[in-house]
């Protein structure tokens, strides 16, 4: 009898014990699911940046920032237009959008803390998922079609549209970081509320806004649907800022469609000149912000 | 009074900036709709449902441009979130703090690829690697019993674009997971190990139950990153108009025939019609982030009063 009641115990204990294995293999397997799946994202991106940096220094040259595009087939030639291109559009969309950007988060974060700042701040956060191809489109309508033609201009303004949700946002974050009582502090000593914004809380967030403005620097840069159709390209040196203007992503597109294995090279240089400064912008906005 | 002046200048000022932003907004949906007008009134509603795509003629419909946006994004959807959630619980629940940084940076990398590099990449590795693999796998698997995977492989098509969107929308959807896993109070997972749960246990029913909402959230976040994403897209879907019979054949997307197209509309018409596509395009990711923002909004509402 007792003897009866030992085993059926044991067999009892064992079979939770199999339940409990079971369970913990279990756990085990779904563990190690988390490590696959992040290994199966990082895989694109170590395949991303090893076949850039490969195929890209193997096109890379000094002519290739020198020189202007070769015609199809012909060895040589470099992407300078396009290079030097980015730069002035990249400036143009700074000159319009870091201003109105910056405002916009001032305002959202020092008058904007009402009904209506709220409705705002919401607008903005919308308006970063506008696709940049729809920013295309009605800068060609704003612009292109008003001005008469492609231009650098168009492309700006593209680039700012893009660029403005972007400041913005991060400004108003970067502001509401600013404790409140160095606000009464100022506004205590009797200096007037927009000399306070300016002088004390502006400089206090400073490091966070030219982070978050490097950031859509660089989110901007790789940017080319938008350019397509208002910047347009050029295979020549841009003489006017009112005619249009090669950019590289848009030379590493026409190139990495075209059919000549030269221009497919060096579609791929451009691309590692194009990651190697966005990466360059992200990590110096990191290094900025880990700093304080 | 000298002083009170500047205060509501620099006020006043402020306000003209904040509504720029409402203005932008505005300025944005009236050029669509004035672009699209010609169109609109040509066509009417039968333009959505139309499978006619010919120039020449001037005959257009949308339906294969929608139907090439809604499968590819849903695809890369279908991809991306398991991944994207289990690399979330991956840096939440186990990985070391120092290894989580690292890979936050890696995740965060893979975000700040431009989208034309993508597309560069996915032309000439990523395309092959279907072609000649990837494809004829669930061809001979999968295409025998469900004709959506039958057919020839050309390595350009609906798949390989929903590949590359998914890539792309991962860090999305991960960040946003991680964040809604971090907020799960830790009495949560205690109480849940205290009953005897295995760690997976508790992850299921004590974390990702509770950020259930959350994640839909981030899911339809991605889906308007997916939707509006253009350059790689239009480098890989293989710009067919027409609705593919296969998951692997050439097809084309909202996005992508406008940047292809645009500049060769010859006519009016031919204009108005891709700028309609471009409203359409620009209406859907409107609303597709009104519906996410407000899920992830009333989620943080609900854990902050959970607390």
């Amino acid at each position: 009898m007792e003897s009866v009641l030992k085993s059926s115990n044991n067999v009892g204990f064992e079979k939770s014990n199999i339940r409990l294995g079971r369970r913990q293999t279990k756990s085990k397997v779904m563990v190690g699911l988390t490590i696959l799946s992040m290994i199966l994202a990082l895989t694109p991106l170590f395949s991303i940046l090893g076949y850039v940096l490969v195929k890209g220094i193997s096109a890379l040259n000094f002519d290739f920032f020198t020189e202007l595009p070769a015609p199809p087939g012909e060895v040589g030639g470099g992407m300078a237009n396009g290079i030097v291109g980015t730069f002035i559009l990249l400036g143009l969309a700074s000159v319009i959008g870091i201003p109105v950007g910056l405002m916009s988060g001032i305002f959202l974060s020092e008058y904007g803390r009402n009904r209506f700042g709220k409705f705002v701040s919401f607008l903005t956060d919308i308006m970063l998922g506008v696709p940049s191809i729809v920013v295309g489109i009605v800068v060609y309508g704003l612009v292109v079609l008003m001005m008469g033609g492609f231009s650098a201009y168009a492309g700006g303004v593209a680039l700012a549209f893009i660029m403005i949700p972007a400041v913005t946002r991060t400004t108003e974050e970067m502001l509401k970081l600013v404790p409140n009582h160095m606000r009464e502090a100022g506004l205590a000593l009797g200096i007037p509320q927009w000399r306070v914004i300016m002088k004390i809380i502006l400089p206090t967030a400073l490091r966070g806004i030219i982070t978050g403005v490097m950031l859509a620097i660089a989110r901007v840069a790789g940017e080319t649907a938008p350019l397509l159709f208002t910047a347009f390209g050029n295979m020549y040196w841009n003489h006017s800022l009112n005619q249009p203007i090669a950019s590289m992503p848009v030379l590493i597109f026409n190139y990495a469609i075209s059919p000549y294995a030269e221009w497919q090279a060096q579609a791929w240089a451009g691309a590692l000149t194009l990651i190697l400064m966005v990466i360059l912008l992200n990590v110096t906005a990191r290094v900025i912000t880990r700093k304080r | 009074m000298k002083r009170r002046y500047g205060d509501q200048v620099f006020k006043a000022v402020a306000y003209v900036f904040g509504c720029s932003i409402i203005a932008m907004l505005g300025i944005m949906l009236w050029e669509m709709f004035r672009g699209s007008s010609f169109a609109i009134d040509k066509y009417g509603p039968s333009f959505l449902f139309s499978k006619a795509w010919d120039p020449v003629a001037e005959e257009f419909g949308a339906w294969p441009f929608i139907y090439g946006t809604i499968v590819s994004s849903l695809l890369a959807l279908a991809i991306a979130t398991p991944i994207s959630v289990g690399i979330a619980i991956f840096l939440v629940e186990i990985a070391p703090k120092w290894f989580r940084d690292v890979i936050g940076f890696l995740i965060e990398l893979l975000a700040a690829i431009p989208s034309i590099v993508y597309g560069l990449w996915g032309i000439f590795v990523l395309s092959p690697i279907i072609r000649e693999y990837i494809a004829p796998l669930f061809i001979n698997t999968l295409g025998t019993f469900i004709p959506f995977f039958r057919g020839p492989s050309f390595g350009v098509g609906i798949f390989t674009a929903g590949v590359i969107l998914a890539i792309m929308i991962i860090p999305t959807i991960a960040s946003i997971s991680r964040e809604v896993l971090m907020v799960v109070p830790e009495s949560q997972r205690e109480a849940a190990l205290a009953l005897g749960a295995t760690k997976w246990e508790m992850i299921r029913k004590a974390v990702l139950t509770y950020s259930r909402s959350g994640i839909l959230g981030a899911m339809i976040i991605g889906l308007g990153r997916a939707i509006g994403e253009t350059m790689s897209v239009t480098m890989v879907i293989g710009n067919r108009p027409e609705i593919p019979d296969s998951i692997f054949d050439p097809a084309y997307t909202m996005a992508s025939v406008i940047a292809n197209e645009f500049n060769e509309a010859s006519s009016n018409l031919y204009l108005s019609t891709l700028i309609e596509i471009g409203f359409l395009l620009f209406a859907v990711t409107l609303l597709v982030n009104i519906f996410a923002k407000f899920l992830v909004w009333t989620t943080s509402r609900g854990v902050q009063e959970a607390k």
